[in-house]
């Protein structure tokens, strides 16, 4: 066996799979509280790709410092995508709370057409290249060929988020809010939360995130188009049901199970079929443990 | 009076906050352009313009369709079970036996009448009224939200492509064949998820359709890969030789014949016992096993009998274009289908038809402005849900009334 081989799938999967976590951790937070499969999360982060890029080329046309660049890009991809989130659970979500779930499902696959051909109309069809927007270090260059360093930031940067997230929701006042919304959002509205506000709070975060990873993703792969979203939405969905829908730390799980299951496969097997394990794995999870690797199996009332 | 005037400036001041986040939200999209190939900036501030002056009429139509849909709630709730005006003349005998007459002499004299570029629109809306009718049994009657129904209309496809190609079957012989092949892959796919509910249950469909697809993509030897199969061929009346446009109005009156069969069988079916059974597993799983219903045949014979559809519509499309490939069975064609069923109404079957007629014609005769014809369809159905969720034409669940002697 060769072990460099090993290492490198082995630390390529982990990238992988930490950039399905930012995506996924959206996706789960969003169905917590409101059950929703928010469809239109891949747009948010392809929007906050596309928000970064153009931001990025203006500054470098402006003949800025690369690193104000990089940061100021990343500020603007985030404040955006925030604003999206926002704006699109007012409009296409808030009207739809107390209708049957396939509604806001549909609501939220049409906001996801809207957004992808808003995108293709304003800007371009075509794939546009990515400025890099982390640096190769120098020091580092030994061991590139096994972890570049772009792959670290992309882990360290996760890493920080999840962190980040967890003492959000574990400590703060609002995060508190948030695991009450999720566990009842009616007994939560008595005791004086206030739903909308918690929300709304719940789709800018979980937006923030998504656009951490849009530009992490495009800085590393180095081209977007207004396609990248719902692929990398698909996958992120999977990942978060694999690791148990509406759980945090299962999002994470299943995002990292997801992108070493892919990473191993293609490395060991075929690349030509790397979609295909990842939805078989999924079938064979959900088939044993129906409801995620760390689902809870809630008890069915009539 | 003076409190008109200031609930006219306070809308006023509403609109205009939601067209200034607007313009905000559009800035770096709509407004700036880069070409990172050749390095160029460009500037579009009329674009801004645009969407200030739009979203500031949009917000206050919207504000007020939303207010109109509040207060008809209130009546509605008040009344309930009424049917609407529609429903109502539909259930006049003298107003429906002329209707059906004048409905009948249309369908039949559609592909003289008009060219027979309208005539294949018309097949292809057609094939999507069958599928949308089998996906109303999975979805609407039986509950089960089903993100890869495309996969059992490319198994139909697939199985006259390939029957042809190698055993030179034809279009009549292969048509049951598929049909039981789409119902044997409902039942493959139905067995692993019988325990799966709701959401996990749509993301393992999706994973299946997308596995079928990719499969398809993929083994080259099998299914000819991405290159796909061309040279099917079209639908034979009793071997006689027909010229194309005689063959497209033989296809639009078999998929007419189709759409009938369909129709009826799925009437039939949903005022059966198994319709019953759905219908009752979709209002409480827990609740329908306790009174007896077999749960593991009721799903799968709605998994069955959804995919059985499926696969005629795709022995249509693949007669009808003469040429498949992976590319036509992706998931936004699942995607497309189940609009069709909650647009049109969920378990009506007047509401289903409607629905595939209006979201597949629409986008055809949209194509004036083609390059806005997904926007719009977006925008379509985000407002469809929030405005009208129970669809165009709601189901009308049979009651019984009793009366007072």
């Amino acid at each position: 066996m060769d072990w460099e081989y090993f290492l490198e799938l082995l630390l390529g999967g982990l990238t992988r799979g930490s950039i399905y976590a930012l995506i996924a951790l959206g996706y789960t937070m969003v169905y917590g509280i409101i059950e929703l499969i928010n469809f239109a999360h891949g747009e948010i982060y392809m929007i906050g790709a596309f928000t970064a890029l153009i931001v990025a080329s203006v500054l470098n046309y402006a003949g800025m410092n690369h690193v104000a660049v990089a940061i100021l890009a990343m500020v603007a991809a985030i404040i955006y995508s925030c604003a999206y989130g926002f704006a699109i659970e007012k409009i296409a979500y808030k009207p739809l709370r107390n209708a049957p779930r396939l509604s806001a499902l549909i609501s939220a696959i049409g906001m996801s057409l809207f957004l992808q051909n808003y995108v293709l109309l304003a800007q371009t069809p075509d794939f546009l290249p990515f400025p890099s927007l982390i640096p190769d270090f120098d020091f580092w260059e030994p061991y590139a060929h096994i972890i570049s360093s772009q792959e670290i930031a992309i882990l360290a940067t996760t890493v920080s988020v999840m962190i980040l997230l967890t003492v959000m929701i574990k400590f703060t006042i609002i995060g508190k809010a948030m695991r009450a919304t999720a566990q009842d959002r009616i007994m939560a509205a008595l005791v004086g939360v206030d739903i909308n506000r918690v929300i709304s709070v719940t789709f800018v975060v979980g937006s923030a995130t998504a656009a951490i990873g849009g530009v992490l993703i495009a800085s590393h792969v180095g081209q977007i188009n207004f396609y990248i979203g719902f692929i990398a939405g698909i996958k992120a969905f999977v990942a978060a049901v694999l690791g148990g829908i509406g759980s945090i730390p299962g999002a994470v799980l299943g995002s990292l199970v997801l992108g070493w299951t892919e990473s191993f496969f293609t490395g060991y097997i075929s690349s030509d079929y790397e979609d295909v394990f990842a939805f078989l794995f999924l079938v064979l999870i959900l088939i044993f443990r129906p409801s995620g690797i760390l689902g809870r199996s809630e008890t069915q009332k009539v | 009076m003076s409190g008109i005037f200031m609930n006219v400036r306070g809308e006023l001041k509403k609109s205009f906050q939601i067209s200034a986040w607007f313009m905000f939200l559009t800035f770096p999209i709509l407004v700036i352009r880069v070409n990172t190939v050749e390095n160029v900036i460009e500037w579009r501030w009329y674009n801004m313009a645009i969407v200030g002056v739009s979203t500031f009429l949009g917000s206050a139509l919207w504000r007020y369709l939303l207010s109109v849909k509040e207060k008809s709630q209130r009546i509605n709730a008040a009344s309930p079970g009424n049917m609407t005006s529609f429903q109502k003349a539909f259930s006049d005998k003298r107003f429906f036996y002329p209707a059906l007459f004048i409905l009948i002499g249309f369908v039949i004299s559609f592909p003289f009448l008009f060219s027979m570029y309208q005539a294949n629109i018309m097949i292809t809306a057609l094939i999507y009224v069958m599928l949308g009718l089998g996906l109303n049994i999975v979805v609407g009657l039986a509950g089960l939200l089903d993100l890869g129904y495309v996969a059992f209309y490319a198994v139909g496809a697939y199985s006259y492509g390939l029957l042809n190609f190698h055993f030179g079957l034809g279009f009549w012989t292969t048509l049951p064949i598929a049909a039981i092949l789409a119902a044997l892959a409902g039942i493959l796919l139905g067995y692993p998820v019988l325990r799966l509910r709701g959401d996990y249950l749509a993301i393992v469909t999706l994973g299946f359709g997308e596995i079928i697809r990719l499969v398809l993509e993929n083994w080259g030897e099998f299914s000819h890969g991405p290159s796909g199969i061309a040279n099917i061929p079209r639908p034979s009346l009793l071997g006689i030789d027909m010229t194309l446009t005689q063959n497209t109005i033989f296809t639009y009156f078999v998929m007419i014949g189709l759409v009938l069969f369909t129709i009826f069988v799925v009437n039939r079916l949903q005022n059966s016992r198994i319709g019953r059974a759905w219908i009752a597993l979709r209002e409480d799983e827990i609740a329908c096993q306790a009174m007896g219903i077999d749960r593991t045949r009721t799903k799968l014979t709605a998994f069955a009998l959804g995919a059985t559809w499926a696969g005629m519509g795709g022995v249509v499309f693949a007669a009808k274009t003469t040429f498949i490939n992976p590319a036509s069975f992706t998931i936004w064609e699942s995607v497309i289908i189940l609009c069709i069923v909650v647009l049109g109404g969920m378990g009506s079957i007047l509401g289903v038809i409607s629905g595939a007629l209006v979201l597949t014609l629409l986008p055809e005769y949209l194509r004036a402005f083609s390059e806005y014809r997904m926007l719009i369809f977006g925008i379509m159905l985000v407002s469809m849900m929030v405005f009208r969720p129970e669809g165009i034409i709601r189901n009308v669940r049979r009651t019984y009334t009793f009366s007072k002697e």
